[in-house]
């Protein structure tokens, strides 16, 4: 028999075949590889929380490796001469060895802390995008309560977290949510009993903790995330209004391969940005602390930055008890309401807010072009005003460290974070309001009138205009120019938009290319002869 | 309204037949894009292939990835190489981190700068224009699915023979609770066990042996240790007394001076504990009230101490009540007195509650 020759080229063709002969991918993948996106810097935020979270399986996974989550006390013998000698739980002690002991530990340590941040940093950046463009309409009110529970889980994941290297700071945390959850009324001390096998701390909590960190809201948060990036997939972007666009279709990019290429691109930058910070700059140095004692605490304990708004409004709670006199009598302490109700509260109108807005302006249309957040003065204000709440919450989170490097009464930053509390977010909703409406107003001026040239012309009767450029081309009749309609984007504001600067030289050091001779500028105002220069030189007004 | 009618009349098209001789390969892209309701409407390379610019790129491009390729090396000699091991005083071991964070993210920045480039300025950029087929649920998909699913539920029968549904309800809600059970029974903790909640390590011993304050070192305590304004955080003289076991029990003891002292004692007879001083010494639980931090921070001048977690005052010479911040309660007050050595002693423990407060505190 007579051996066929082996052809290379035609090799992964006939392989291409047999797999479509045994899946039928053809037609689906060329789908996918056809899939259009649209563009836009702000549609990339939520991939940065996305590919944190890549880079805290990975340096997270490493970190398993050497971390013990057990609270067995033992006696610390590592290379940290200061630590010597201490009894400490064998979780910290691990977690002194990853730093110290583990070549390359620390700055898979500080890799994952600085990871962690940067992922929910990334969550609230991106939720402010989606909330202030009216990108959460329906269709995609499911996709909005999907990231909303992601930030509380992705809380949740950093709290755990944060709290397993069992230091002085993380265990003053720990003591903290102990309270809060005995602060719950009826259940508190058996939730908080059970949670932590027994009166705190036990022995047990680091080991649930662990579990819960690396496998239970991992699996959780890879579920979400899933559904999330599905439900994007499925009911495609939106999109910002611009010339073709409308609400039936998606102007971008196909995603392969320019679009994939870049987020490609994108992902190694994050994971990138997230190395130098890991290597240069120091976070959680939890050797400084040393090991959690529940009688020593420093000043300045801070929790992580997307804590810091519970901690503050624990800080500004008055110090209301409600007393119930039944009985020997019960107690609802203070800590319940700002630690308790208070996030219940915004995990509640956070997730309704879709269909409240809907409600409120009977639109039950679906929504696939997104809207500039002058345009929706309202909702920018109601969150302007959500993000003021925060802001005083969050800075109060810190207010006795200002009150440190300021020097300000500490009493004083806290009644001041009571009042601001209250009348900030008001503050916020007007002034917002004022501004949309004024951009607005601006943009429908432009519309109308042109864009202002900075040319002032002087007229026969004294008196001093200046030169518009106007945006719509001149009416046959009558010598104006008509409005032009606004479309729901950007309208060019400055003469360098319509082209009035000469085409950019391209090469940052030495030109390139040749550059194109510059036309005459089309902003220039229609050729006049010059006015008399010596009408002007007096500065008298001439009568 | 435009690219509607645009795909209206795409659905009335001819299929190109991609077997034509002479179709380039783009125009077989464009097809397949079409037949995806994808109109690919602009299409433009941006740099002129050959020309002096293409060349630039690719240069910058091939640059960025040898410089990621050098920066990875960096980090493996570094890695492999540098003294790493923490020695105190030493301080090359200083810089392994910070090497190890530059070579690996300069790596992944050249990496990432050089894909950048290459897609954003090599690959032509484009406008494509994809259909969303919202409008395109049909009714009567809606009904059939709707039906075939109603049609399921009349074969079960359920209606018909009501006694299946309602046995199948009582038969697997109790294993639905079965899956519940173990968990539930594995975790659940009675607060109440040896009414540990309401307890500290200076309880007496079985045969009323009274406990002594010992310091961190468990060295016992004497009242000329500490100076008038001074004060000492004290423990159960008990095993493990000075442990997160008994993280209840720490005690600030403070030698309060004569007039303080005066103040104190009238406040402490005011509330019924006229005998928990001994001579100007007073002792109270350092474990605030609110969410149970060290209330650490003891202001000499003034008598207060503040709990730097979420600034609690308590004023110690009014009974340690709160006087700002949120916390509601004093902080409990430990009866001492000195033995017949002459060491500090509880007279008994705690008699409130130490500790964040919660429900069914009496």
């Amino acid at each position: 028999m007579k051996r066929r020759k082996f052809d290379l080229a035609a090799a992964p063709g006939k392989a291409a075949a047999g797999v479509d002969d045994r899946f039928q991918v053809a037609t689906p993948l060329r789908r996918l590889l056809n899939k259009v996106f649209p563009d836009h810097w702000s549609f990339l935020l939520g991939e940065i929380a996305l590919f944190s979270f890549i880079v805290l399986l990975l340096t997270g996974v490493f970190l398993t490796f050497f971390f013990e989550p057990s609270m067995t006390e033992v006696i610390y013998n590592g290379s940290y001469a200061p630590l010597r000698g201490t009894p400490m739980s064998a979780a910290y002690a691990s977690s002194l060895d990853i730093s110290f002991e583990v070549r390359g530990g620390l700055i898979m340590r500080q890799m994952h802390h600085w990871a962690a941040l940067l992922f929910m940093a990334a969550i609230v950046v991106h939720m402010l995008r989606v909330f202030f463009t009216g990108a959460f309409r329906k269709p995609r009110e499911t996709n909005w309560i999907i990231g909303s529970l992601l930030f509380w889980v992705g809380f949740l994941a950093g709290f755990t977290g944060y709290s397993l290297p069992d230091d002085g700071l993380s265990g003053t945390g720990l003591r903290i949510a102990s309270a809060i959850m005995l602060s719950i009324p009826v259940i508190g001390s058996w939730v908080t009993s059970s949670i932590f096998g027994g009166e705190f701390p036990g022995t047990i909590i680091i080991s649930r903790f662990f579990i819960a960190h690396v496998l239970l809201i991992p699996a959780l948060l890879v579920a979400l995330i899933s559904v999330h990036l599905g439900l994007v997939f499925k009911q495609k972007h939106t999109q910002w209004p611009g010339p073709g666009r409308t609400n039936g279709n998606v102007v971008g990019e196909r995603m392969f391969p320019r679009y994939a290429i870049k987020q490609g691109g994108f992902f190694m930058i994050v994971f990138g940005v997230i190395a130098l910070m890991g290597g240069l700059f120091q976070i959680n140095p939890i050797w400084l602390f040393g090991p959690y004692e529940a009688w020593v605490v420093s000043a300045a304990s801070q929790p992580d930055w997307y804590v810091m708004f519970l901690d503050g409004s624990t800080r500004l709670m008055p110090a209301w008890q409600i007393n119930i006199p039944i009985g020997d009598g019960y107690v609802i302490p203070p800590l319940f309401w700002p630690t308790v109700v208070l996030p219940g509260i915004l995990v509640g109108l956070s997730t309704l807010y879709p269909f409240l807005e809907a409600r409120h302006l009977k639109d039950y249309k679906s929504h696939n072009l997104l809207q500039r957040p002058r345009d929706v003065p309202a909702r920018t204000a109601v969150g302007a005003m959500a993000v003021a709440f925060y802001l005083v919450l969050t800075l109060s989170g810190a207010n006795d460290v200002i009150a440190d490097k300021f020097q300000i009464s500490l009493n004083a930053m806290t009644w001041a974070g009571r009042i601001g509390l209250l009348i900030a977010p008001p503050i916020a909703y007007y002034v917002t309001y004022r501004l949309c409406l004024g951009l607005q107003q601006h943009d429908r001026e432009v519309l109308a009138h042109g864009v202002e040239t900075g040319i002032i012309r002087r007229l026969p009767d004294g008196r001093f205009v200046e030169v518009h450029q106007p945006l719509s081309a001149a009416q046959e009749h009558g010598d104006g120019h008509g409005a032009l309609e606004y479309t729901g984007w950007v309208v060019p504001k400055k003469m360098n938009r319509l082209g009035a600067l000469g085409p950019a030289v391209r090469g940052f050091f030495y030109p390139i290319e040749k550059p194109v001779e510059a036309p005459v500028s089309p902003g220039h105002p229609p050729v006049e002869p010059r006015p008399e220069r010596e009408e002007i030189s007096s500065g008298e007004p001439r009568r | 309204m435009s690219t509607h009618t645009e795909h209206q009349a795409q659905q009335g098209r001819e299929p190109l037949d991609v077997n034509t001789p002479g179709l380039t390969r783009f125009d077989i892209v464009r097809e397949g894009a079409r037949r995806d309701d994808i109109e690919i409407v602009h299409y433009e390379p941006q740099v002129v292939s050959g020309s002096k610019a293409e060349r630039r790129l690719v240069r910058l491009v091939a640059w960025l990835f040898l410089l990621s390729g050098l920066a990875a090396t960096a980090f493996l000699v570094v890695y492999i190489w540098w003294p790493w091991e923490y020695a105190p005083g030493r301080g090359s071991d200083k810089w392994y981190t910070p090497l190890l964070g530059l070579t690996l993210g300069l790596s992944l920045l050249g990496i990432g700068f050089g894909i950048l480039t290459w897609g954003k300025k090599l690959l032509p950029k484009e406008v494509s224009i994809q259909d969303r087929h919202e409008g395109a649920v049909s009714p009567d998909d809606r009904s059939i699915t709707g039906q075939t699913m109603l049609y399921m539920a009349d074969e079960l029968g359920v209606k018909r023979r009501p006694l299946l549904g309602i046995s199948l309800l009582a038969g697997l809600a109790p294993v639905g609770a079965v899956a519940a059970a173990p968990l539930v029974g594995g975790l659940i903790s009675n607060p109440h066990k040896n009414n540990q909640m309401f307890t500290t390590g200076f309880a007496p011993a079985e045969g009323g042996q009274k406990v002594r304050l010992v310091r961190e070192d468990g060295r016992p305590v004497r009242p000329s240790d500490i100076s008038a304004g001074g004060q000492l955080t004290v423990f159960p003289g008990i095993e493990h007394g000075i442990s997160n076991r008994h993280a209840d029990s720490p005690t600030l003891l403070i030698h309060l001076r004569d007039e303080d002292a005066q103040k104190s004692r009238q406040a402490n007879e005011r509330v019924g504990h006229g005998d928990y001083m001994w001579g100007n010494y007073a002792a109270y639980s350092k474990i605030c009230t609110h969410a149970g931090c060290p209330a650490s921070l003891y202001e000499q001048q003034t008598n207060r101490l503040l709990c730097p977690c979420h600034q609690s005052q308590f004023l110690i010479t009014d009974n340690a009540r709160p006087v700002f911040g949120p916390a509601s309660r004093r902080l409990p007050q430990l009866p001492i007195e000195v033995d017949s050595e002459g060491f500090f002693v509880a007279k008994s423990d705690f008699t409130e509650t130490v500790g964040p407060d919660f429900w069914e505190r009496p």
